[in-house]
């Protein structure tokens, strides 16, 4: 790896959180736990200390500290993973001054950082916290070619230092009618067409092979400067980051599959509307999908027109790694709970655990995060929703929240 | 009678069929039989209004219903098709009070008060949004055109019959007119660019003087007492205000903020139009005050709040709060805003929030059609009301429970096992497209779907 970039890598690093203020030890106790990472136990019990799990199993053999604070709950899963959102960055408000998730001024822009303005206060964020996801991959939007980076946090932090689990995690690319800029007024004409689209792109990802080689030469007068969009590209030809492409029509998919092979470069597909007219391709090129909201709009003539409730379970039968998403939302609702996705995909073919699977250890997979959450797993952070009956029904509550150890939310909700 | 079925029950049921088709065949003297009555038979009636019956029967006659009852303790007519539904729940066909569905508009950008512009002249019944309505089990709905106007139109009170045309879909009244509201909107979408208001201030004046005027025209039109020497140019705008202030045109008023919640019961005050308050973010907030108008409330649940600074305090317990305040309540879908075939859901999330069962179940179907002026055609299940139903594969409430078929006026007009259905019930390639056209009342037997 170039000095420089290595040099960036050490810099974002500095982004990764403190370790957790000592909370209490807690002992979270339900007549369900689900772990994902085994069997659901039945009067189970998950204890934290210290903001890590330190034990998890069988209420009868598992002991509990003197002196824990002993939470119950009928129904416990790990903190919920929402491995696509654009929360905190495109506040609740909706108004040009709290929307920051997209940036229309040019069509590629990989250097945008996530962390630059994620707000740790917006208030869609104990919104979500409130109905059990404690973990969100969120970031720049889709609506440009390249709209910029996405980072993980956790829904906890007073600052976006202290809830920051991964500072960079992918690149946003779009490809379709919303890589497309909305007017050509301002002459921003480019990317026109799919084909122009795809050739940008496939420009700048050259452009980041060039500058690799020249930041690699020998002479160091013939080096280039350093460049922060060439850097970012860097990560990503060097499978540092993957790219995260929306698309939703099959021949977008199949654009950015044709990407992800000629140039070697790792891709999460996002959204994926039609994504089960290519099930043979994708499983062959080991993709995970990140499949749409389940309940995401399909009216009015859009690429998400023949979007289907079934995607998720078509996919998961196929053996294709997924997560499921809140995704973007242009209006109201502003954004979407992944827990309700979950279970709409649920009634539409996924089996319980792998649709609770798709917001906790699948998504936590797909976003790199598994050593750290998405599972009830000695070692892991004390990270734990609970409900007061299967989360998936609509009429059941969210009653409390852990993340780190700490609860953050009562509920119910 | 009751309780799930079996196997050994299915292998029975089509032999009955048969036999009641055959018979059913000889009595119409022929071909082009179809049956007259229709019973469903063993499953958790939900009438709305009145207790569930856990073992109930619907019978349905000429496409009315003629009698719910227990399954022991009612009379099923011999040439009744009798559908099973056992571990099933037949519940009324949904009533959605503020849909989009049909892409249909209203006024244009030429001004903030069109009250005569019609929606039903711009509706395309052959969008793919009426079958995804059927899927959800919806069978009337009230379309509205947006709220980027004061008033942007006469909304449209539609059944969901198979059909090609606008007109077949039509509420009437007795002289055979078209039924529907008038959208009218205050807060922050229809402000914009002067002829439109920039103000709240402004956009209330604006209404007042529009009605004013219509007072002024109602007035002259009674003194002429019917003589066209003395009778005003007729003026298609005025003539719906006047229809809303003789209550013969009911005002569904979007309205989010508390305050403007307010405004439109203060202009409800002095002109005396019959209102439905739509969306009502903050209704939460001067519940007391709405329960005290004795208006009605048509409520949005959202994912979640913000989208719009109006809906920065939108809150999921409005449902309860207003049951609580004794509000009527009824929900809405507001279509594209919340898909159409996930009303029910709706409901449950009110549920989730606190409101009670009866009155959420209440609001998706009854509590709706009062707010439509159609409380005493459709909305439950009692003799006399359309037979517009929906069978279920379970409890209402549940996000497991699919809508198994939609039944309007008797006739079947959505089942999840015909895969052309199905496509709208889950989506998938062409679940958008527009729909061919289909003539009105030939072809489809009843209890077929084409």
């Amino acid at each position: 790896m170039p000095g420089r970039i290595a040099l960036a890598v050490a810099a974002l690093a500095a982004w990764c959180p403190p370790a957790a203020i000592a909370a209490e030890t807690l002992a979270i106790r339900g007549d369900v736990l689900h772990t994902m990472a085994g069997p659901p136990i039945a009067d189970g019990v998950v204890v934290i200390g210290d903001g890590t799990i330190t034990a998890v199993g069988p209420a009868a053999t598992t002991p509990v500290p003197e002196g824990a604070k002993i939470v119950r709950g009928a129904f416990v899963t790990p903190g919920l993973v929402d491995a696509h959102s654009v929360v905190g960055l495109a506040g609740y408000l909706n108004q040009p001054q709290d929307q920051d998730q997209l940036d229309t001024g040019e069509a590629i822009q990989p250097e945008l950082r996530a962390v630059d303005a994620y707000n740790p206060q917006e208030r869609l964020i104990e919104w979500l916290r409130g109905f059990g996801v404690t973990t969100v991959h969120t970031g720049h939007a889709p609506g440009a070619l390249v709209a910029g980076q996405t980072m993980v946090v956790k829904l906890a932090g007073a600052s976006v230092e202290e809830a920051t689990l991964v500072p960079a995690a992918m690149v946003a690319v779009t490809l379709g009618d919303a890589a497309r800029p909305a007017s050509d007024a301002d002459g921003k004409k480019s990317p026109g067409t799919r084909s122009k689209a795809v050739a940008m792109l496939r420009a700048q990802l050259v452009k980041g092979q060039e500058y690799l080689r020249k930041r690699g030469l020998a002479d160091e007068t013939k080096r280039p400067d350093r460049d922060l969009r060439l850097e970012a590209v860097a990560r990503v030809l060097a499978r540092d980051w993957p790219l995260l492409v929306t698309a939703d029509r099959a021949a977008d998919i199949a654009s950015a599959l044709r990407i992800a092979e000629e140039f070697n470069v790792r891709i999460v597909l996002d959204s994926a509307a039609e994504a089960y007219l290519l099930v043979d391709r994708i499983k062959a090129a080991g993709v995970p999908v990140v499949v749409h909201p389940t309940m995401r709009r399909s009216g009015g003539g859009g690429e998400t027109e023949n979007l289907s409730f079934e995607t998720a379970a078509t996919l998961r039968k196929a053996g294709i790694p997924i997560a499921l998403q809140s995704g973007y939302e242009s209006y109201v609702p502003k954004t979407r709970v992944v827990l309700f996705e979950a279970g709409l995909a649920a009634a539409h073919g996924l089996s319980f655990e792998q649709a609770l699977a798709a917001i906790t250890i699948d998504a936590a997979r797909i976003i790199g995060v598994a050593d750290r959450v998405g599972s009830l797993e000695v070692g892991k952070d004390g990270d734990v929703a609970i409900y007061d009956g299967d989360p998936f029904e609509y009429t059941t509550h969210c009653t409390g929240v852990v993340i780190d150890g700490r609860p953050v939310s009562n509920g119910p909700r | 009678m009751c309780g799930r079925r079996n196997a050994a029950d299915n292998r029975g049921v089509p032999t009955l069929r048969a036999t009641l088709l055959l018979m059913m065949f000889v009595l119409a003297g022929g071909t082009g039989a179809r049956a007259e009555a229709i019973a469903f038979l063993g499953g958790r009636v939900i009438p709305i209004g009145r207790p569930e019956i856990d073992c109930g029967a619907v019978v349905v006659r000429d496409g009315r219903i003629v009698a719910v009852g227990a399954a022991e303790t009612t009379d099923v007519p011999p040439d009744a098709e009798r559908i099973d539904t056992r571990g099933q729940v037949v519940m009324p066909g949904l009533v959605d009070t503020h849909s989009h569905v049909g892409g249909g508009q209203g006024g244009d950008g030429s001004g903030p008060v069109q009250p005569d512009v019609r929606i039903l002249d711009s509706i395309n019944v052959r969008d793919a949004g009426f079958r995804k309505c059927l899927a959800g089990g919806l069978t009337t709905l009230n379309i509205m055109p947006g709220s980027g106007h004061l008033a942007s139109g006469q909304t449209v009170y539609v059944k969901l019959r198979r059909a090609g045309t606008i007109d077949e879909l039509l509420y009437r009244d007795a002289d055979g007119r078209p039924l529907g509201g008038l959208k009218m909107a205050n807060g922050t979408n229809s402000q914009k660019d002067p002829p439109f208001p920039g103000t709240r201030g402004k956009s209330a004046a604006l209404v007042r003087q529009k009605f004013v005027q219509a007072l002024a025209y109602r007035d002259k039109l009674a003194r002429a007492a019917g003589d066209p020497e003395k009778a005003p140019d007729r003026d298609l705008e005025l003539e719906s205000l006047v229809e809303v202030l003789d209550k013969r045109r009911i005002v569904h008023h979007h309205c989010h903020r508390a305050d403007d919640i307010l405004t439109v019961l203060r202009l409800r005050e002095e002109f005396g139009f019959d209102a439905v308050l739509h969306h009502v973010s903050e209704a939460w907030k001067v519940a007391p005050q709405i329960a005290k108008s004795g208006v009605g409330c048509s409520v949005i649940v959202l994912d979640s709040p913000g989208g719009k600074i109006e809906a920065a305090d939108f809150s999921l317990v409005n449902g309860a709060a207003l049951e609580q305040a004794g509000v009527p309540c009824a929900l809405h879908t507001d279509d594209p805003v919340t898909d159409s075939r996930l009303f029910l859901r709706t409901a449950a999330l009110a549920v989730r929030a606190g409101m009670s069962r009866e009155k959420a179940l209440e609001s998706v179907t009854l509590a709706g059609a009062r707010m439509l002026g159609l409380g005493d055609r459709v909305g439950s299940l009692d003799a006399g009301k359309d037979a517009d139903i929906v069978v279920l594969s379970g409890d209402p409430l549940s996000v497991h429970t699919k809508v198994l078929r939609t039944y309007v006026e008797g006739r079947k007009a959505f089942d999840r096992e015909a895969p052309e259905d199905r496509l709208f019930a889950v989506g998938g390639f062409g679940a958008s497209r527009d729909q061919q056209a289909e003539p009105c009342c030939i072809g489809p037997a009843r209890g077929t779907t084409r």
